[in-house]
């Protein structure tokens, strides 16, 4: 039998916590359920640069696992079944699918289902960080044990309630039900099951076959929030008197405030407060509009930035000469040698970073999307000076990321000035803050060479340059939390080997990561690494499969090392109809990526004849996650993962000129829009495999190589720089 | 501060405003009227996208005295009490949203277009420039096709 021991998420003693558990009049389990749960093998050894044996999914999940069975889950008289989750969701669907693998134990109709994005939990440690696709996959056990605990609950009180055995009553529709068909509601059952000691029935998860909700196509829970307007984000919530606030940012990347003369800008409509902070000077007004009016009135000297007078030609001529060296001789005929380049790349979430902050009285209270709360708590009591005790941070709904919102500048600065006016304020990027102060995804770098003989990859090497991407919002900490010695290594190669293989038997392979330090501010962009070093991969692959004069999906299928990609890759060669008649200027191009314990294969049809305005007509993928819990959102995330490899490759990225990001809006940052998007794609999900795996990050490098490999069979010509547009 | 009057959904609304202000930060900031997204402020993302006297238009780039006596329509004003217009639904039925920010303003567009063209092509709906970051065109276009044959 399961056995329960209550932990407290404040922190609590042992002893309170039972206290609160007993006297609780409704079901609330704040478990910690340790045994009989499979959880994964902690990394023994922690070598880095194997991730066939552990990758970054095993090391995330295994940092979150001391917590993971830490969950909130609480039935309401009213027959609600109330579900803390403590991850971010920013448009990547989890809230739907844990809402679905809760129902789908307790036997719960979804509709009763209501999730909450947890607040900061510090006792939490490793384990509410949303990153690395990694939600399901750490949750998928804790979420089902959780849920069947309280379950096997609900069941006790009701036989003690009816004096049945608790092994004639079955769970159906939020209800327990006996075998002559009386019911009685986990409501109603609520109080009598908290007060419940000795469980009648086990309170472990269903078998796989019994399960129904749990992987069935389901639409999102918060649908009818968003598509009338209700949903809220962090600039919607309602606190009460929250003054719009906006910052003068430097000219610059990490410019300095030198003097500031704030005359003009006080006297404009509508301002209420000039703040200077260390990132700029904040304005306070009535709306954001005259917030940002007066900035422009405002007389600042500016210091240099971090990396002043540079340009994007002094940092690929950087990044060129950093990449390490190839450990294999250019053995003339017997090569292909490649060089390949990525522009830098702004996340740009339709939502800027926005947060609202009210610090007052010795508290501080923040709103914000965090991916990262517990670190952006932390960051936020720092910086006004307070303990970390008296920090709320509430995790609100985010208008994307793709990792953004693994960082929370924008939640110190609303503190700092709110601290500073001793108001409550609403923090706003601007789309040119955004895009011009925000992380980016690092330009990068690309040199690779395969050996190849008697038309076999002998040795496969890739150096890739870049700049350092920050991950100190905690999931270095996880690493280390892990077993793993990043001090000595450090964080970005850490990531970079836990993350990059080699799908093919491609003989001795070799991948770099070598580090340019220059301070821009980075970060992981939806797919970390593998955005750029597996997409350059895919393409490779092309290009070795030309050497051969080999069918690009035939050569692939020859050498992919594992059968779950090779089916993925079948599937959409079967059903995009692989190597059919296309018109000259159009093609296919096909690409596969194993990550976070899944493999996806994309098939595109490209129409380049209007070469300045390429278009992908048509888009097919496979997807094996292992369990897709929902399918409708697994195929949700492959159609966006496609927008971006489409957006990444032919059109979107940004240039640095002087020290400073040139593009500042959708109208020069130049993501795909509805005429640039395929009008068709099908997504297939393939039957089940194993235990769910990650999905949001997963698409990207397939969808972005199986574009430029369509291009260069479309065009004849071989694209080596990205996006493509940038020329 | 000058005065300017207009429906908002549905209801006459009055508001003491500078001539100049944006239509978007009246609608959020004095209003609580949130269903319009802030995306770039320059007109470019169409996030806030809404309806004034039918047609689609950008709040955030619409000075307040541009809509003095117009009609105005929010993604809060669509539906019919609780029941959703159809181009609602048929975005609930084709579980468009992923993050859900760009929504709001997708509808707005949509309704829009099918306003003026109940039956439109792909090359219509390709005319519709409201960015989605997460990418969900392609529900977006299916949306819009299964609305057109309500």
């Amino acid at each position: 039998m399961t056995t329960t021991e209550p932990e407290s998420p404040a922190g609590l003693s042992r002893r309170r916590v039972l206290a609160y558990l007993v006297a609780a009049p409704t079901l609330t389990l704040v478990a910690r359920i340790a045994d009989g749960v499979a959880g994964p093998a902690a990394p023994a050894g922690a070598t880095p640069g194997v991730p066939d044996l552990i990758d970054l999914s095993d090391v995330l999940t295994a940092a979150a696992l001391p917590t993971a069975y830490l969950l909130r889950l609480e039935i309401t008289p009213a027959g609600r079944v109330v579900l803390g989750v403590p991850r971010a969701e920013v448009g990547q669907g989890i809230t739907t699918a844990f809402a679905q693998i809760v129902a789908d134990e307790l036997d719960a109709r979804l509709d009763d289902v209501d999730v909450e994005l947890d607040p900061a939990r510090p006792e939490l440690l490793f384990n509410q960080l949303t990153g690395g696709s990694n939600s399901i996959h750490s949750l998928y056990g804790p979420m089902r044990t959780v849920a069947a605990a309280a379950r096997a609950r609900l069941v006790t009180a009701a036989s003690q309630r009816w004096g049945l055995p608790a092994g004639q009553l079955r769970t159906a529709g939020s209800a327990v039900v006996a075998p002559d068909g009386r019911t009685l509601s986990f409501g109603a059952l609520t109080g009598a099951a908290a007060a419940a000691v000795d469980l009648l029935v086990p309170g472990t998860p269903k078998p796989d076959a019994q399960l129904q909700l749990n992987g069935q196509p389901t639409g999102r829970i918060d649908a009818r929030d968003i598509v009338t307007g209700r949903a809220r984000y962090a600039l919607d919530v309602e606190v009460a008197g929250a003054l719009p606030t906006v910052v003068a940012r430097p000219p610059t990347i990490k410019g300095t405030v030198r003097s500031v003369d704030a005359t003009a800008a006080r006297a404009m409509p509508g301002v209420i407060a000039v703040t200077p902070i260390p990132t700029g000077v904040a304005i306070t007004a009535e709306t954001f509009h005259q917030a940002v009016a007066a900035t422009e009135a405002l007389a600042v000297q500016w210091g240099p930035g971090s990396i002043e007078g540079l340009s994007d030609g002094d940092i690929f001529a950087r990044l060129r000469r950093a990449a390490a060296p190839f450990t294999t001789l250019p053995l003339g005929q017997l090569v292909v040698d490649r060089t390949f380049e990525f522009a830098f790349a702004p996340h740009a979430p339709m939502e800027t970073l926005t947060a609202t902050a009210d610090v007052r009285g010795g508290r501080a209270e923040v709103w914000y999307a965090a991916k990262s709360p517990i670190v952006a708590a932390q960051s936020v009591a720092a910086a006004v000076g307070l303990p970390q005790d008296t920090v709320t941070l509430h995790v609100v709904r985010g208008g994307g990321s793709f990792g953004h919102r693994l960082f929370f500048e924008p939640a110190v600065e609303a503190a700092q000035v709110s601290q500073a006016i001793g108001r409550p304020v609403r923090l706003l990027w601007t789309r040119n803050d955004d895009m011009r102060h925000g992380r980016l995804r690092p330009a990068s770098h690309h040199k690779v060479r395969a050996t190849h003989m008697l038309g076999s990859v002998v040795a496969y090497e890739h150096r890739h340059a870049t700049l350092p991407v920050d991950f100190s919002h905690g999931f270095g900490d996880a690493l280390s939390g892990a077993g793993f010695d990043i001090l000595n290594v450090g964080a970005t190669q850490t990531v970079f080997q836990l993350t990059q293989k080699i799908a093919y038997d491609f003989g001795v392979e070799t991948q770099l990561l070598t580090d340019v330090q220059l301070d821009v501010p980075t970060g992981s962009w939806r797919g970390i690494y593998s955005g750029q070093t597996s997409t350059v991969n895919e393409i490779m692959v092309d290009e070795i499969a030309r050497t051969f004069r080999r069918d690009p999906l035939g050569f692939r299928r020859d050498k992919l090392s594992s059968r779950r990609s090779r089916a993925v890759l079948d599937k959409v060669g079967a059903i995009g109809g692989w190597g059919r008649a296309m018109p000259a200027g159009t093609a296919q191009g096909v690409a596969v990526h194993e990550e976070y314990k899944s493999v996806v294969a994309y098939l595109v049809e490209i129409d380049c004849r209007d070469r300045a305005h390429p278009r992908v007509t048509k888009g097919v993928c496979a997807v094996d996650v292992g369990r897709a819990v929902n399918p409708t959102g697994l195929e949700a995330q492959m159609q966006g993962a496609l927008i971006d490899g489409i957006s990444t490759v032919l059109s979107a990225g940004v240039h640095i000129d002087r020290g400073a990001v040139r593009e500042g809006s959708f109208s020069d940052y130049r993501y795909a829009r509805q005429a640039q998007a395929p009008p068709i794609t099908e997504v297939h999900v393939m039957a089940p495999t194993g235990p769910p795996g990650g999905a949001g990050e997963l698409g990207v490098p397939a969808a972005a190589a199986a574009v430029a490999n369509a291009y260069a069979r479309a065009t004849g010509v071989r694209p080596t720089h990205f996006p493509i547009a940038f020329g | 501060m000058p005065t300017f009057t207009f429906t908002l959904n549905g209801a006459p609304t009055t508001i003491e405003a500078p001539a100049d202000l944006p239509l978007l930060w009246i609608l959020r900031d004095h209003l609580g009227v949130t269903g319009p997204k802030y995306g770039c402020g320059v007109g470019v993302c169409r996030a806030c996208t809404s309806h004034l006297d039918g047609a689609a238009f950008s709040p955030c780039t619409t000075p307040v005295a541009e809509c003095d006596g117009a009609t105005v329509v929010t993604i809060e004003g669509l539906a019919d009490g609780e029941v959703l217009h159809p181009v609602q639904q048929a975005w609930i039925d084709e579980d468009v949203a992923q993050c859900g920010f760009c929504q709001p303003g997708q509808i707005m567009a949509a309704v829009a277009l099918l306003a003026q063209n109940p039956h439109p092509t792909d090359a219509d709906i390709d005319a519709i420039e409201n960015v989605c970051r997460c990418g969900t065109y392609v529900r977006i276009r299916a949306a819009i096709k299964r609305a057109a044959t309500l």
